[in-house]
């Protein structure tokens, strides 16, 4: 329960403490559902064959949107970032002027295949350049406010409050899954197998609630308990590589002072099995980090960018071949864009809007959105020119088939004709 | 308050200061009065008895191609074996220590502040860099947050990670500038954008010296043209731009906050308790006199406080009360430890962000329990478990050794289920919410 902790309190710790992202979550954790009726109604009735799935994919580090979507031809663009500006020949040609950046290679098919859609100049108003505020602000959905809830762990609350509905490819929760009542659930990508014999059933016991107990022991009891039964549902769906022991930094130092996670293809594989085996999961996270390019942007970013293409291109092709996986539409947004003026580190500094990816068989391709001027700024940023609440609401109604409304704080401003309904 | 308060008892309090203040209780520790058992915690002097840190010496770096030549890849390859390989031996050596040491205050307070300046290896690649962090905390981790603060500033590793090496006169990178403001020694919303280019501005001049590894200012690469933080004009320099932040009223109330919300409850303390805490930390920033501050505070001892272990210290304390030394473990089974971490989502020296770590039910993850009974199992296979194997009730007996004031109905009945092998006790015992959990 959350009542040791009421709004008042936690706001004014919020405020106190100076800490938004990472206190939303410190709240909840709570899961109020009786398990054994849910699993049992799991196992009696898979997810519908014609629920949509959501795949939402967090750039971690400020993922710059103008290296990623290029206005290659723009000579406010070229004069800006003299050092890290791609040249028109360099970028893969969308039309309107701008290219795909040159790493994207199998992204630039499925534009070509009309399964891509860019969502350009997409922000919140009076932006914030703080990775943990702004981050904090896409995943509460709430520019305003700093709130203690994400926007898909509302729309677990006022679904039935399944954990299992959204689920986590990653140790740690992200904040967009956090609700009121309901934290998501979490599967490593390594797969779950349980311990059998007595230390399994003294392991499982260990999940029963306990009479009076206090919050945070008891979340940690759910959570055994949550997790005896997402291995019930899952188990026999994931059984990834254990982890092999590979080094973790390789290429991708240069921007990762702003978190996120890496081997995003192993996340997707993972995601792709669930969805094919029609577990009752309707919104997964994974995330890609390393985008905080301060410093020697253009190889670190068309690195990941490659890392992020090779990942996503099989996916999508891989969903697209399932009646279920052509159900699933995948969601790529960053915390924010990055300024326009490189910073002669040969890097940019955090900036504002950026566009929005999203992808998949019932995706309407192409352009949504206007381009931000580059020489219209405010305060050497870019206007954002879509809100980002407008591409959730599509989400949701078209995709989750909620009311954004309620999810939303009375936003039900969309992107019209983004997803195939 | 909203709710009448209850206390726990002198015993429980204790064993919450060791909780809080360390990494748990182990045996004998609770036989004290919670008066001894502060001064004790507060007042041991830093590991005379801890492991001495390696040996970082630096790893062979591959000969630069000539022109035209390409990069030696298996040279390559092998630097980065080693780099990595130092990696986890400094991983494996602070782990180590935090076991080891008889007192685990100035532990707990260097692993709290490695939260809070949050700096990776993941991009500090240089190991011998992020021990050389790792040792100032430790030095300064308990006395007063001035020198802490002004050497976090020009720390090498912590230049290394804000990009304070690209930060220079024309070419400002705010990285560091933001981030020390914001997550260091202010709190966001403290500070304005401009302010934060003009810090920017400011700390220009400071670099990495490539051959030594030490922090140096080069004046050719500083900014001196005035900078407007604050509204006030000078030619700032880091020191001078430190004293005036940590200056600003909002900076203690920040520090402050944040050691409580890591070090005693979630739930911030009331206005009063509050008043109370500043007071202690006072102009000299005082560390020492803030933690006996919270520690005396009702607060401390309510019944409702509770934090939720992070993954580092629910290992560290099973270890130390299980008498496992990782040093004394193969390297397999260091491997698995590490691996375990990371399953877990907590490896020291590598943070996810500058943001630190997450707290709470971040920990309490379906992933998370499967990944803490394994760890557990590890190292409860190389624990001497004597006295659980003497003992006659078992259940009783892993309570004691883990110091958990009392088992629940639910657990005693799901530890009773491993038919007394104490090994499976021991293990499930760690997993229990009443161990995952400080209370």
């Amino acid at each position: 329960m959350n009542d040791h902790l009421n709004p008042l309190t936690r706001r004014r710790f919020l405020t106190w403490s100076g800490v938004a992202a990472a206190g939303a979550l410190a709240t909840v954790g709570a899961t109020q559902v009786d398990w054994d009726n849910l699993m049992s109604a799991a196992s009696d009735d898979p997810l519908d064959p014609d629920a949509g799935v959501l795949v939402v994919l967090t750039l971690y580090g400020g993922n710059d949107g103008l290296n990623t979507v290029v206005p290659a031809s723009d000579n406010a663009y070229q004069d800006a970032r003299p050092d890290l500006a791609y040249k028109p020949g360099e970028v893969l040609d969308l039309g309107e002027n701008l290219g795909l950046n040159p790493g994207m290679k199998g992204m630039k098919g499925l534009w070509d295949d009309g399964k891509l859609a860019v969502v350009r100049g997409v922000g919140y108003p009076k932006p914030d350049h703080s990775h943990f505020r702004s981050m904090g602000i896409w995943q509460t959905g709430s520019p305003d406010t700093p709130i203690p809830t994400g926007w898909l762990g509302r729309w677990l609350d006022v679904t039935d409050g399944n954990p299992l509905h959204a689920l986590a490819i990653d140790p740690v929760l992200p904040p967009l899954f956090a609700g009121e009542k309901t934290a998501a659930a979490s599967l490593p990508a390594g797969g779950l197998v349980l311990p059998k014999g007595d230390l399994g059933e003294g392991f499982a016991a260990l999940g029963a609630a306990s009479d009076g107990e206090e919050h945070w022991q008891a979340a940690a009891a759910r959570s055994i308990t949550d997790l005896h039964n997402a291995a019930k549902t899952l188990g026999g769906a994931v059984h990834g590589p254990d982890g092999e022991d590979k080094d973790q930094d390789e290429e991708r130092d240069k921007g990762a002072s702003a978190g996120g996670n890496s081997g995003l293809a192993a996340q997707l594989d993972v995601v792709a099995r669930l969805i094919e085996a029609g577990v009752p999961t309707r919104a997964y996270s994974v995330s890609l980090g390393g985008f905080d390019t301060h410093a020697d942007e253009r190889g670190t970013q068309e690195r990941l960018l490659t890392e992020l293409d090779t990942a996503l291109t099989p996916f999508a092709k891989r969903l697209a071949a399932t009646d279920r996986g052509k159900q699933a539409v995948v969601l790529v947004y960053s915390e924010f864009g990055r300024r326009v003026k490189g910073n002669a580190s040969d890097g940019t500094d955090h900036g504002t809007a950026g566009p929005v990816f999203v992808l998949g068989d019932r995706v309407h391709g192409g352009f949504f959105g206007d381009q931000p001027s580059l020489t219209d700024l405010d305060e050497d940023d870019l206007k954002s020119t879509t809100d980002f609440r407008d591409v959730y609401a599509s989400m949701l109604t078209d995709v989750l088939g909620a009311d954004p409304g309620q999810i939303l704080d009375g936003h039900t401003q969309k992107v019209d004709g983004l997803v195939n309904t | 308050m909203i709710w009448a308060m209850v206390e726990v008892n002198e015993r429980s309090a204790v064993r919450r200061l060791y909780d809080r203040f360390g990494f748990g209780a182990r045996p004998g520790d609770l036989d004290q009065s919670f008066a001894q058992a502060l001064d004790k915690l507060l007042t041991a002097p830093p590991g005379g008895d801890a492991p001495a840190p390696p040996n970082l010496p630096p790893p062979p770096r591959p000969e630069r191609p000539g022109k035209g030549e390409k990069p030696d890849k298996e040279e390559k390859k092998k630097a980065n074996k080693a780099r990595a390989a130092q990696q986890k031996q400094l991983v494996g050596w602070w782990l180590d220590r935090m076991v080891a040491v008889d007192v685990a205050t100035a532990e707990r307070l260097t692993w709290f502040w490695h939260g809070h300046f949050a700096t990776s290896a993941q991009k500090v690649k240089i190991a011998a860099l992020m021990l050389r962090q790792n040792e100032t905390l430790r030095r300064l981790g308990m006395g007063s947050f001035t020198p802490l603060a002004h050497a976090m500033i020009v720390d090498p590793a912590m230049i290394v990670w804000l990009d304070g090496n690209d930060n220079k006169v024309g070419a400002a990178n705010e990285n560091l500038a933001r981030e020390f403001m914001e997550l260091f020694a202010l709190g966001v919303g403290h500070y304005s954008e401009d302010d934060v280019r003009e810090v920017a501005r400011a700390l220009t001049g400071w670099t990495i010296d490539k051959h030594t590894g030490a922090a140096k200012y080069v004046a050719k690469r500083h900014d001196d043209k005035p900078q407007t933080i604050f509204g006030k004009s000078d030619d700032y320099n880091a020191d001078s731009f430190v004293d005036l932040v940590l200056g600003r009223e909002e900076s203690a109330p920040f520090v402050v906050g944040r050691m409580w919300n890591r070090l005693v409850s979630p739930t911030p303390p009331d206005d009063q308790a509050r008043d109370r805490i500043l007071e202690a930390y006072g102009p000299n920033r005082d560390i020492r006199a803030t933690l006996r501050a919270m520690a005396s505070e009702p607060a401390f001892r309510d019944e409702k406080t509770a934090l939720v272990k992070q993954p580092v210290e629910w290992l560290v304390g099973l270890m130390r009360a299980l008498g496992v030394r990782p040093s004394a473990l193969d390297e397999k089974v260091q491997a698995k430890l590490y691996k375990g971490l990371m399953g877990l989502g907590q490896v020291p020296f590598r943070p996810p962000s500058v943001g630190g770590w997450p707290s709470g039910a971040s920990w309490l993850t379906t992933a998370a329990g499967l990944t803490r009974l394994k760890v557990a199992q590890a190292v409860v296979e190389h624990a001497k478990l004597d006295p659980l194997t003497q003992s006659k009730d078992r259940v009783e007996g892993a309570r004691e050794l883990l110091a958990v004031d009392v088992w629940s109905d639910r657990t005693r009945a799901a530890l009773q289920k491993v038919g007394g092998d104490p090994a499976k006790v021991a293990a499930l015992a760690a997993c229990a919410p009443e161990y995952v959990v400080s209370r």
